[in-house]
């Protein structure tokens, strides 16, 4: 037999800090939310965007020009630097173009094999070919970096290749930055593709020959529509991770981009640095935001 | 099938040359590994081991590995909790800001690193200094945890949205309170999403070199030893070594992850499928 007390409740209820807590946290489903939030929340607002508002700030800044010493006094002079200068307009506009260049022909070498795992393989092919891109892409970035960098080097693996044909290919220029960053970036495109095209049901395409579709029709009128915001999903990773990357530039060639820059110069001048890594963001986020509107964050 | 023979072929042999693409430089970098020779001439004319124990016994190797391996678990733990805390409101709760939460998680990964970097250099330097916090392991471990809770956080989700809430309702209508709930009916429901999710945060800390350039101070991580030994070329034997090892150490944290996981999407747990197989019911 329980027996009840004012409160109507078990005594198993009326003791037990837990029980309580928990009766407390279901009759004020907010608190229970914020006490869920609070520590990550917490985190991010004081580590991450307390640390992208003293970058913010520190763009505001002033540099002594003998010392390097950061003045804390407010001064445009950094964005004036920014957009007077044409080194840093070449700079910006160079990294733009490498990523636009990275993610098209990301996308040229993902298509085959994104299709191949999405229609062609067999079900048990398919899920090891997604290990097996999945796996490289979490292997060290620097040192795939490096790799490329012996590979691509005078005495390296490609002219090695090349010098029976009587041919040299200079790696260590924009050229094999391109190439390294493709490499880079190439599993990036390739699963998001993949599992656009996954996604199409092949009813769809024996509509299309039925209809009288050829191949090319097919590919160019229901598959490529249909997989633009795959692509564009995983343009988000080509594009923005090229944009900021210092590494791979910095290890295979002397050209400078927006990555090497603000490496470089973050020693003698953070204010300019800072005020020049907005470029990249406000980059990204414009990319975002016309990555959302193609419907991009759905294949993701 | 509505692709030809012919064009099946083609996209067989297209897909075998983007594999070899992927993974010849890791065989190459693996064989200079074996490279008896301090130059990196192609092709490698001795091979021997002798560079393994080199590395092995090199004292600033040992440190970067065991400031590597902290600064990894560290960043994991931390990320465990505080992405499991985060998946935990968003999957069970509808309430304002919601999509903020999600875009405040997944930003420290999708901004450049080396924005995040300089951000947290800056605020080191200006706000942290003061305070008489340095560089040091603290900072790489704070960095590295800001951008792995997206991984926790993305399988953890995942693995939220197929399972029931009326489990919890019905564990706490039989009695048990929320510690208990989440302890007994929650967590093994979780296990492994926040194991693959706790593998990959660990792979992703142990690779770090962008941010860690700018958090790390004096410090030595196995990537930043890389990335500072490069510029010395007589070293280039003990680099190879260690970059072998590197990749190595996580690539199989990464590959059981992906068994875990069940081995789709980037980082989260298979894609969510919309358009037409969206109305289908979930396997």
């Amino acid at each position: 037999m329980t027996t009840y007390d004012d409160s109507g409740l078990a005594p198993s209820e009326r003791e037990g800090l837990g029980r309580r807590l928990s009766t407390f946290f279901y009759r004020h489903p907010r608190v229970r939310l914020w006490t869920l939030l609070a520590l990550p929340v917490g985190w991010l607002v004081l580590v991450y965007f307390g640390s992208l508002f003293v970058l913010l700030l520190s763009s505001f800044w002033d540099t002594d020009s003998f010392t390097s010493e950061v003045v804390h006094e407010f001064t445009l002079e950094n964005f004036q630097r920014i957009f007077e200068q044409d080194v840093f307009r070449n700079v910006a506009w160079r990294t733009i173009q490498m990523a636009v260049f990275v993610t098209i022909a990301d996308v040229v070498l993902a298509f085959p094999i994104a299709y191949f795992m999405a229609r062609v393989a067999s079900p048990r092919t398919r899920d090891i070919l997604v290990v097996l891109i999945l796996v490289p892409l979490w292997a060290n970035y620097l040192v795939k970096a490096y790799a490329w960098r012996t590979i691509l080097s005078e005495g390296g693996v490609i002219n090695w290749a090349l010098d029976p044909f009587g041919l040299h290919f200079d790696g260590l220029s924009t050229v094999g930055l391109w190439l390294v960053f493709t490499y880079l970036w190439l599993p990036f495109m390739i699963l998001p593709i993949y599992a656009g095209l996954e996604r199409i049901p092949t009813s769809f395409l024996e509509a299309s020959a039925d209809l009288g579709g050829r191949s090319f029709t097919t590919f160019a009128r229901v598959i490529l529509p249909l997989a633009f915001p795959a692509i564009v999903a995983g343009s988000i990773f080509t594009f923005c991770l090229t944009l900021g990357d210092y590494i791979a530039p910095g290890l295979i060639t002397s050209e400078q981009f927006i990555g090497t820059v603000i490496y470089n110069i973050r020693g003698e001048a953070l204010p300019t640095a800072a005020a020049f890594s907005l470029v990249p963001i406000a980059v990204v986020l414009v990319y975002l935001l016309v990555a959302r509107r193609l419907g991009a964050f759905e294949s993701l | 099938m509505v692709e030809s023979r012919a064009m099946r072929i083609l996209l067989r042999g297209g897909a075998l040359l983007t594999l070899a693409f992927i993974y010849l430089p890791l065989f190459i970098i693996a064989l200079y590994a074996f490279n008896r020779n301090v130059t990196q001439a192609w092709p490698i004319e001795n091979y021997s081991t002798r560079w393994f124990s080199v590395a092995f016994h090199d004292p600033d190797v040992r440190e970067a590995l065991r400031n590597s391996l902290i600064a990894a678990v560290g960043a994991t733990a931390i990320a465990l909790i505080l992405g499991t805390l985060a998946s935990l409101a968003v999957s069970r709760y509808r309430f304002f800001g919601r999509e903020v939460i999600t875009f405040a998680v997944i930003l420290p990964i999708a901004l450049p690193g080396i924005v995040t970097g300089l951000a947290l250099q800056a605020t080191i330097i200006d706000v942290l200094g003061p305070l008489g916090i340095g560089f040091g392991l603290t900072t790489i471990i704070v960095g590295h945890a800001t951008f792995c809770i997206v991984v926790i956080y993305n399988n953890a989700i995942a693995r939220m949205r197929r399972t029931a809430g009326s489990l919890d309702e019905a564990s706490a209508d039989l009695g048990a309170d929320n510690w208990q709930t989440f302890r007994h009916v929650m967590l093994p429901q979780m296990r492994t999403a926040l194991l693959a999710g706790g593998l990959l945060a660990f792979a992703l800390s142990f690779d770090e070199v962008i941010v860690t350039v700018f958090t790390s101070g004096a410090e030595q991580t196995l990537p930043i030893w890389i990335f500072a030994t490069l510029a010395r070329p007589d070293d280039q034997p003990i680099v190879n070594v260690v970059a072998l090892f590197v990749i190595v150490v996580s690539i199989i944290p990464v590959y059981i992850a992906t068994r875990l996981a069940g081995s789709s999407g980037l980082t989260a747990e298979r894609p969510k499928r919309s358009t037409v197989a969206a109305t289908l019911p979930e396997p």
